[in-house]
C-alpha cells in the first residue's frame, strides 16, 4: 500500500486492474485504492509479471503492506500472506514501495518502446472512436485480450467518473490535511523569505506568445512560475527532496507539486513529473489535465507520492503574500500572490508596474536563509527572461 | 411432392429429387456405377431402373474418367445428365474431365458451348471405410473457377437443390455426406424450390458465428445447444454453396457477433476453412474481437477403428471448446 501523503496510515483496495500473469511495466496502473484523497490509481514502480495478489478488494491495510508479488515470470517460492507481518523479503519484492522509506523514482522517464496491448480489432476501433487508451484497460477476451465489451465498459466508466466526483470524501481529506499540517508545524522549523518580482517582461512575453495561440492553448502565468521554480531548483537541490529519519534526501527528480483547491473545500498538491524538462506548452497541458483529474478524484498514486516541493499560487484569490506551511516530508514551499500594479522604481524613475510577491517557506534543518535567498532571487532572474523558459 | 407433412430420410429426398427431374424433363438421365440394377451404393437410386428403364438409368463401366467424359459430351449435345460418382474418393480418377473439360469448355469455346452437367457424389467419413474411402475433398473442387459446388445438408436442400443444379447452364457438383443419408425428418410442405446461391442461418445467435456445411451442420447445431446452456448464443450458418461462397451472409453475421469459428471435415491446411477465414479477415477484420477459430479433421489419413475415426473428425465437444476459447472462456 503506497503512502499517498505523510499522514496516510492505511488505504482500502478498491479493485485490481491487472490479473496475475499480466506483464506490467513501470508506470502501468495496476489498482485503485480508496484514500483520504479520494480513489487513487496506483501505478507500479517495477517491471515484471504479477505473480499473485496479496490483498483482496475491499480490504483496508496499513501503508507499506505488500499488495502484490511482482516476479520475473519464473515460478516463485511461496510467500506468507501479508497478515503474517510481511517479511522483509516479501516487502522488497512487493510493489509499489512507500516513498517515505525509499527515495521516490521518477515515474516519467522516456519510456522504452511501449508494449502494444493485446486488443482485438473491434476493441481498437471503438477505443479510437471513444479516445480511450487501451493500455489502461484489462482484457476479458482470449488470453486476456481487450475486446470490444471491455472498451464499452471503460467508456461507460469514463462517463461515470467525469460526472460523479463522489470518489472524493471531503471530510476525510480535511482530516488528512489537518494531520499533515499539524505535523508540519510540530516538526519542521520553518523560515520564511519574501521578494517582490517585476512581472513586466513576463506578462509582455505571455501576451505576445498567446496572441497566436487559440484560447484552449493559451499559456497562463502559472506555467511560467512553475517552470521558473523548477529551473531554479536545478541550482538549489536542498529545496527539492524529503526530510526523513535519515536526514535530508534530495529528490531523484524535480517533481513540482501544484496545490489545487478542491471545490467544496480541501486541497491536493499532485506532482508534475520532471517539471523542468517540459516545454511551457507541455506544462500547460499537464497542468490542465492535473486540475481536471484532481477535482474528479482521478489522480495517480505517483502523482501524490512523488512531489519534491510544493508551489502554491493564491494570486487568483487576490492575496498578495503567501506564508506557506511545508507539506511533510518535503522541505520547501514556494508561494505566489496576485500580480498587482504598484509604483516601481526602475532605471532611476518611478513607474507603475505589475509586480508579484514570491515567498519561500523552507525547512531550516535542510537549508539556510542564505541559500533560500539565492533560490528566490534565481526565480526572479528567470522570470525576467521568460523567453528562456 | 405429395401434400402435407411426412417423415422421410435424406436418401428418400435425393431419390425424389432425381425422380422429379426424370419425370419433368426428358433430357435428364442418370448414369454411374451400380446406379441401376444394384440401386446405388447408398441405395439412393433403388427402383429407378424399373420405373425409367435402362435408357435413362444407365449402369456404367468402372471408369470414372470415361463416364464423366461421356456425361460432358451428352451435356454438350443438349442433354441434362446427372452423373453419379460413387464417392468423392473415386472422383480423383475423373479430375481431368471435371477440371480440364467440364470447368473450362465454356471459356475455351469463347462461350459457344456450355456444359449443363450435374455430378453427384458422396463425401465424408464416419462409416469406418478407412483412409482411402473417407475423404472430404469438396474444398478442392471449390478451388476451381467454372464449377459450382453445393453441399445439401438438410432434407429440403437434398430434395430441391438438384432441380436448381439442372437448371444451371454450367457444371454443378453436388456433395452428399455419407452420414446424412439415414437422417430422417419432416420435409416441410409448401417448399418447391431452393436457391443454390446463398448461405442460410440455421440458428440465429448473437455471441459467436459457427460456419459449417454438409455433414458437420448437425454436429454444429448440437454444439450450439450445448453452448446455449452456458448462456452463449451461437449463430449457425449453413454455407450450402462452397463455390461461389456467399461472403455477404458470412460477413453480416461475423460483423454482428464479432467471433467466428469454422467447422469443416476437410483438413485445415490449404483448405476451404482457410479460405473462409481469409475472407473474414479481408471483409470483417475491424469487427473481430478474436482470431477466427477452426475445427477441422486431424491432419492424418482417416483411421479405420471407430474410436480413432471419431477422434479424427470434428465433434461437438471440440466445437464447443473452440467457440468458448474464441470468446475468452
Amino acid at each position: 500500500m503506497p503512502s499517498l501523503g505523510a499522514d496516510m496510515e492505511a488505504g482500502t483496495l478498491v479493485e485490481w486492474l491487472k490479473r496475475p500473469g499480466d506483464h506490467v511495466k513501470r508506470g502501468d496502473v495496476v489498482a485503485v485504492v480508496e484514500t483520504q484523497k479520494g480513489a487513487i490509481e496506483v501505478d507500479i514502480f517495477e517491471d515484471g509479471v504479477i505473480e499473485r495478489w496479496l490483498v483482496e478488494p475491499g480490504t483496508t491495510v496499513p501503508v507499506g503492506t505488500p499488495l502484490a508479488l511482482i516476479g520475473d515470470g519464473e515460478p516463485a517460492a511461496a510467500v506468507p500472506a501479508p497478515e503474517a507481518a510481511a517479511p522483509a523479503a516479501a516487502a522488497e519484492r512487493a510493489a509499489p514501495p512507500a516513498p517515505v522509506q525509499q527515495p521516490p523514482v521518477p515515474a516519467l522517464e522516456p519510456e522504452p518502446p511501449a508494449r502494444r496491448p493485446r486488443a482485438s480489432p473491434a476493441a481498437r476501433r471503438l477505443a479510437a472512436e471513444q479516445r480511450i487508451a487501451l493500455d489502461e484497460l484489462t482484457g476479458s477476451g482470449p488470453d486476456g485480450a481487450i475486446v470490444r465489451s471491455d472498451v464499452e465498459r471503460a467508456a461507460a466508466g469514463v462517463a461515470q467518473r467525469s460526472t460523479a466526483p463522489k470518489r472524493l470524501d471531503l471530510g476525510e481529506m480535511r482530516r488528512a490535511i489537518a494531520a499533515a499540517m499539524a505535523r508540519s508545524k510540530r516538526e519542521i522549523p520553518h523560515y520564511y523569505l519574501s521578494t517582490t518580482i517585476d512581472l513586466t517582461r513576463a506578462l509582455a512575453w505571455l501576451e505576445g506568445a498567446n496572441a497566436t495561440r487559440p484560447p484552449a492553448q493559451r499559456l497562463l502565468l502559472a506555467a511560467l512560475l512553475l517552470k521558473a521554480v523548477a529551473r531554479a531548483l536545478g541550482q538549489a537541490p536542498e529545496f527539492n527532496g524529503f526530510f526523513t529519519t535519515e536526514g535530508f534526501q534530495p529528490g531523484a527528480g524535480i517533481h513540482v507539486g501544484t496545490a489545487i483547491a478542491i471545490r467544496g473545500g480541501g486541497l491536493v498538491a499532485p506532482a508534475i513529473h520532471e517539471t523542468e524538462k517540459l516545454s511551457l506548452d507541455e506544462l500547460m497541458v499537464r497542468l490542465r489535465d492535473l486540475v481536471a483529474r484532481a477535482r474528479s478524484g482521478a489522480l495517480r498514486s505517483s502523482e501524490l507520492s512523488d512531489p519534491t516541493i510544493t508551489v502554491t499560487n493564491l494570486g487568483e484569490r487576490g492575496v498578495e503574500t503567501v506564508f506557506g506551511v511545508i507539506y511533510p516530508p518535503q522541505v520547501a514551499l514556494v508561494g505566489f500572490g496576485a500580480p498587482v500594479q504598484r509604483p516601481w522604481a526602475a532605471g532611476g524613475e518611478i513607474a507603475v508596474r505589475r509586480v508579484l510577491t514570491a515567498t519561500l517557506a523552507a525547512d531550516h534543518r535542510a537549508s539556510d536563509g542564505h541559500r533560500g535567498a539565492l533560490f528566490l532571487a534565481d526565480i526572479d532572474r528567470r522570470l525576467q527572461n521568460p523567453e528562456a523558459l | 411432392m405429395t401434400e402435407g407433412v411426412r417423415e422421410i430420410t435424406y436418401r428418400d429426398a435425393v431419390r425424389e429429387a432425381i425422380r422429379g427431374a426424370l419425370l419433368t424433363d426428358p433430357r435428364v438421365f442418370l448414369m454411374g456405377e451400380d446406379v441401376g440394377r444394384y440401386g446405388g451404393c447408398y441405395a439412393v437410386t433403388k427402383g429407378l431402373l424399373d420405373e425409367f428403364g435402362p435408357e435413362r438409368i444407365r449402369d456404367t463401366p468402372l471408369s470414372e474418367s470415361a463416364f464423366v467424359g461421356a456425361g460432358i459430351g451428352a451435356a454438350l449435345g443438349g442433354m441434362r445428365p446427372i452423373v453419379e460418382i460413387m464417392t468423392v474418393n473415386f472422383s480423383l480418377l475423373a479430375l481431368d474431365q471435371i477440371v480440364n473439360n467440364a470447368a473450362t469448355i465454356r471459356h475455351m469455346s469463347g462461350g459457344q458451348f456450355a456444359v449443363p452437367l450435374v455430378i453427384r457424389m458422396a463425401t465424408g467419413a464416419g462409416r469406418q471405410l478407412a483412409a482411402q474411402h473417407s475423404h472430404s475433398l469438396e474444398g478442392w473442387y471449390a478451388h476451381i473457377p467454372g464449377l459450382k459446388v453445393v453441399t445439401p445438408a438438410t432434407l429440403e436442400d437434398a430434395r430441391f437443390m438438384l432441380a436448381a443444379a439442372l437448371a444451371d447452364p454450367n457444371p454443378v457438383l453436388i456433395f452428399e455426406h455419407v452420414m446424412l443419408y439415414n437422417r430422417s425428418g419432416v420435409l416441410p410442405s409448401g417448399i418447391g424450390t431452393v436457391d443454390i446461391d446463398s448461405a442460410v442461418v440455421r440458428r440465429p445467435g448473437t455471441h459467436v458465428t459457427l460456419l459449417t456445411y454438409g455433414g458437420t451442420l448437425f454436429k454444429t447445431l448440437d454444439a450450439a445447444e450445448v453452448l446455449a446452456k452456458d448462456g452463449i448464443e451461437a449463430e449457425v450458418i449453413d454455407l450450402r454453396v462452397l463455390r461461389p461462397l456467399d461472403a455477404e451472409t458470412v460477413l453480416a453475421s461475423v460483423g454482428k457477433t464479432r467471433h467466428a469459428v469454422i467447422i469443416d471435415e476437410g483438413w485445415r491446411s490449404g483448405s476451404l476453412s482457410a479460405e473462409i477465414s481469409a475472407r473474414i479477415m479481408e471483409g470483417a477484420f475491424w469487427d473481430l474481437d478474436a482470431p477466427v477459430g477452426r475445427v477441422c479433421s486431424a491432419e492424418v489419413p482417416i483411421p479405420y477403428p471407430h474410436h480413432l475415426e471419431e477422434a479424427a473428425l470434428p465433434q461437438p465437444a471440440a466445437i464447443v471448446a473452440v467457440a468458448k476459447a474464441t470468446l475468452g472462456g
